[in-house]
């Protein structure tokens, strides 16, 4: 236990940042030990998708009907005129949107 | 496949960077003014929590200090959790790595000093497509650290009076950006495969396993997927 008193915060703070950078090196690091053949590029290449629809499926399973409108929204314009920026803006909207109505 | 010339990092490709990510980054002062707000009424002195943001700059840890908060603070259990939120940017960092490798080491790790979800997703994308610049990860890193530092001191000043960002539908802004940058990559059965894989995984880490496990547990389960059904070579 550290107390939050005096200087007790900034240590704190430093530590979760200094892990926090470590995390953010780490992973180069440790493929920087491994060395790169065809198994593991198809790893990363695998684990890079997967991801991104990782960090999507919380979001979409907690949304509510306008959150989920505005994917689909993204998703249809997406495949449509493939222009992320677009996509996004009519998704916001379309949230906002409903949210209003 | 594999990347043999190594990615450029002009000022030009960070200011491009930069504005690029610029209007994306309104979620994250939205998100940095919930967080300045929330730390006030936990009771962090004004300077640590400029402090964190600056220095932490990962929201989802820093709303978990603020649990762990008090007149002591638990510093293994506060340092177990960071290390457990923060395990998706590894698996991040590992992604980028074919490109990086080709990148002087100093360069290689200063690039990664602001990597977050949205500048990996940007940054990975151009890579991928041929776009062979760090410029949205180091740019659009500088635009995201702004925006969170910005939003938290609003928070912090005039939390209260902030509207509620929902109603302009800004919750949905990191969820309909990683919907496009998904669609916007190549697709083949390969990678439709691995993103059913990861999905599945990340949805029931988040039904059943501890909070904050979905992103890794996706990622290794679409990594899986990645290296046992293996591409053709050309």
């Amino acid at each position: 236990m550290i107390s939050t008193s005096g200087y007790g915060p900034v240590l704190i703070i430093a530590c979760m940042a200094l892990v926090t950078l470590l995390a953010r090196f780490g992973g180069v690091f440790i493929m920087g030990l491994i060395p790169l053949n065809r198994r593991i590029e198809g790893f990363i290449n695998g684990m890079a998708g997967s991801v991104l629809i990782a960090v999507l499926v919380p979001i979409a399973l907690h949304a509510d009907a306008g959150g989920r409108l505005a994917l689909l929204a993204t998703g249809a314009l997406m495949l449509w005129l493939k222009q992320p920026m677009p996509a996004i803006a009519l998704g916001i909207a379309v949230a906002a949107l409903y949210r209003a109505l | 496949m594999r990347p043999t010339v190594a990615p450029t990092l002009s000022f030009a490709e960070c200011r491009r960077g930069f504005w690029r990510l610029l209007p994306l980054s309104l979620f994250v002062a939205a998100f940095g003014a919930a967080f300045g707000l929330a730390a006030v009424q936990t009771g962090l002195q004004p300077i640590a929590i400029v402090f964190m943001s600056a220095t932490v700059f990962a929201g989802t840890a820093q709303f978990a200090a603020l649990d762990l908060w008090g007149a002591q603070v638990p510093l293994l259990p506060l340092l177990v959790t960071t290390l457990a939120i923060n395990a998706r940017m590894l698996l991040m960092g590992a992604t980028l790595y074919p490109w990086l490798a080709l990148v002087p080491s100093g360069r290689r790790y200063a690039s990664l000093v602001t990597l977050s979800d949205v500048n990996w997703a940007m940054a990975l994308n151009d890579l991928q497509s041929g776009r062979n610049t760090l410029g949205a990860l180091v740019g659009g890193g500088i635009a995201l650290w702004l925006t969170w530092l910005a939003g938290t001191l609003a928070g912090m000043l005039f939390g209260g009076l902030i509207a509620d960002p929902r109603a302009f539908g800004v919750d949905m802004v990191l969820g309909c950006f990683m919907l496009s940058i998904a669609l916007a990559g190549r697709r083949n059965a390969r990678s439709v495969a691995s993103w059913l894989a990861g999905g599945a995984a990340a949805w029931a880490a988040w039904m059943w396993l501890p909070a904050n496990t979905h992103v890794v547990a996706g990622g290794l389960a679409g990594g899986l997927v990645g290296a046992l059904w293996l591409e053709r070579d050309q």
